[in-house]
């Protein structure tokens, strides 16, 4: 039996993770369909169909699925589960939201968060904020899997034509009712994608002192991220927030300035690519997990930092 | 409004857990163990709500061994009014807690029900999610701000694109996230006075649910570590390394 994929999508276009699934799902059977439930989302079902991997797109249109909200949602999934053996989306909140109600109206033990899809049935996901890794087997007649999007790449966007089929939408959920979405606007590549992510801790001691962090991130071009100590000072919004309760982020450099390293935050950055941090303080586990580390106070080393840049000929965007 | 709350017993957050060397899981045996750290933002909130007069009772319930007992009575400390301790041994999947929980709130009919958006030791994130199904209940997952109006609540959910909105009427199940509010310390009479007051032990194999797992955990495996980095000298040379030997810049 076929993989169901449930794409995320603003009811314009599909948003990026959907393709990090896509990857996961033809992992798991290379015959995967997906379905996109909204309201005038033609658009970015037609976007869904070009995806290569993508063998039929299913498509579920209403006024109550505007906001996708998850009481909506999950009955049209789990309707269209009988011919699946897998209902795959992102680990993020809008699939940590969903899944798990499909899963208990499907009687279905749902695997969390994978990071490797092992064989069809068994999968490896990160326990205690991945300090531990384990290989969980499914014996569920149905697998509801989340994925964790940065452990997969995104899938090819454009060279597939799926046929898009039609579905009958459920009825409305009335217990639940939308009623705003503040959404964070930035000129910044997103946290969860950006190339480049400089953070900063409560070693920069006050949200204006972020303005250093803010320099050297424009001109990498990078995101700018924050520990939860951070958050917790008030010195910047918890939209920044890298760690268990906030971002995982695997960016090709992490900058790390005034970062002690605990636990939680480690759990959301240590498997970036390159990861450099700045402390003054020469014993923070942070250097454990640092490719190079520079002790030295930060108030020196950041306008250093830019002025070294500043002398370079390119920078890589 | 009857509040019921969901604690969970785990890991200490700050301890640094140890994978078991023949790979069945991680060392619990002496090691600090304390309430999940979102369930005490939903003790906190609940308590609160009662505080300000909106809700009449706040009931905690674990599900889990003998010593699972202490996070309820930990939840009687900081204002909790009674707890009732479902007992089970051995692995505990969302989707058995979640039913368990289901009978539970088929008995005491709350007009909430409480818990943490995820624990930290399975991060699965599952279980409120889960119930809100089987009781076709709202749910409000990831809860940074509550405000109880009448029979509805309006609540703020932290998602990735930033804050979303929702109005739920109850009953419903809410999720907490960190933000929600600041957990207090029980005061030492607290303490001894939630000593006294009463805890409902309930087997699971009374209720009626099959807690059996439906996952096998086959191995549980130290991540792979990170090779050793090295110290730079000053800014210069970490620029340089950034730009010549990493290529990131």
């Amino acid at each position: 039996m076929a993989v169901l994929l449930i794409a995320e999508h603003n009811n314009k276009e599909l948003r990026p993770f959907t393709l990090n699934a896509a990857t996961a799902a033809s992992q798991i059977d290379s015959d995967v369909h997906a379905v996109i439930i909204g309201q005038n989302s033609a658009d970015a079902a037609k976007q869904l169909s070009e995806l290569p991997v993508v063998k039929k797109v299913l498509s579920v249109e209403g006024a109550h699925y505007e906001n996708f909200t998850a009481e909506n949602f999950a009955p049209v999934i789990v309707k269209l589960a009988e011919n699946y053996s897998h209902i795959v989306c992102s680990a993020n909140t809008f699939g940590k939201n969903l899944m798990p109600r499909i899963a208990a109206h499907l009687d279905t033990s749902q695997v969390s968060d994978i990071i490797k899809v092992i064989s069809p049935d068994t999968f490896l996901r990160p326990i205690y904020a991945g300090n531990a890794f384990a290989t969980i087997k499914s014996n569920d007649a149905k697998k509801c899997v989340t994925i964790r999007p940065t452990s997969f790449d995104p899938c090819e966007s454009t060279g597939g034509s799926a046929p898009i089929e039609k579905v009958d939408s459920s009825e409305e959920f009335s217990n639940t009712k939308f009623i705003k979405r503040e959404e964070i606007k930035s000129d910044r590549p997103e946290l969860g994608t950006a190339r480049i992510v400089v953070s900063g801790g409560r070693g920069m001691q006050s949200g204006d002192n972020f303005k250093l962090i803010t320099e050297i991130a424009d001109k990498l071009g990078a995101a700018i991220g924050a520990s939860r100590a951070a958050v917790d000072a008030g010195y910047i919004s918890n939209d920044h927030q890298v760690g268990q309760t906030g971002k995982v982020v695997v960016p090709d450099l992490y900058i790390a300035v005034g970062i002690s390293g605990a636990i939680q935050h480690l759990a959301g950055m240590k498997e970036s690519k390159v990861i450099v941090a700045i402390n003054k303080d020469g014993e923070a586990p942070i250097f454990s997990v640092a490719d190079y580390g520079l002790e030295a106070d930060l108030f020196e080393a950041l306008p250093q930092f830019m002025e070294e840049l500043n002398k370079l000929n390119t920078i890589q965007k | 409004m009857k509040i019921l709350v969901a604690v969970k017993r785990v890991i200490d957050y700050n301890v640094q857990i140890r994978v078991k060397e023949d790979g069945t899981g991680v060392v619990t045996d002496n090691v600090k163990m304390s309430t999940n750290p979102p369930d005490d933002n939903a003790i906190e909130e609940a308590v609160k709500i009662k505080e300000a007069g909106k809700a009449t009772e706040v009931v905690a319930v674990t599900v889990g061994e003998e010593k699972a007992q202490e996070t309820v009575r930990k939840a009687l400390a900081v204002g909790a009014d009674r707890g009732i301790h479902v007992k089970v041994d051995g692995i505990l999947e969302p989707l058995a807690v979640s039913k368990i929980l289901q009978k539970i709130a088929d008995k005491e009919k709350p007009d909430l029900v409480f818990m943490g958006k995820q624990a930290i030791d399975d991060d699965c994130n599952q279980t409120g999610q889960m119930l809100s199904a089987l009781l076709n209940w709202p749910q409000a997952t990831f809860a940074s701000k509550i405000d109880v109006k009448d029979n509805k609540l309006e609540v703020t959910r932290e998602i990735d694109e930033g804050l979303e909105t929702i109005e739920i009427n109850v009953p419903a199940i809410v999720t907490c996230d960190l933000r929600l509010n600041e957990p207090r310390y029980a005061s030492l009479p607290n303490i001894m006075k939630a000593k006294k007051k009463p805890i409902e032990e309930i087997a699971a194999s009374d209720l009626g649910v099959d807690v059996s797992p439906r996952l096998e955990q086959l191995k549980v495996e130290e991540p792979p570590k990170r090779k050793a980095g090295i110290k730079v000298a000053n800014v210069a040379e970490l620029v340089q390394k950034l730009k010549n030997e990493a290529k990131v810049i």
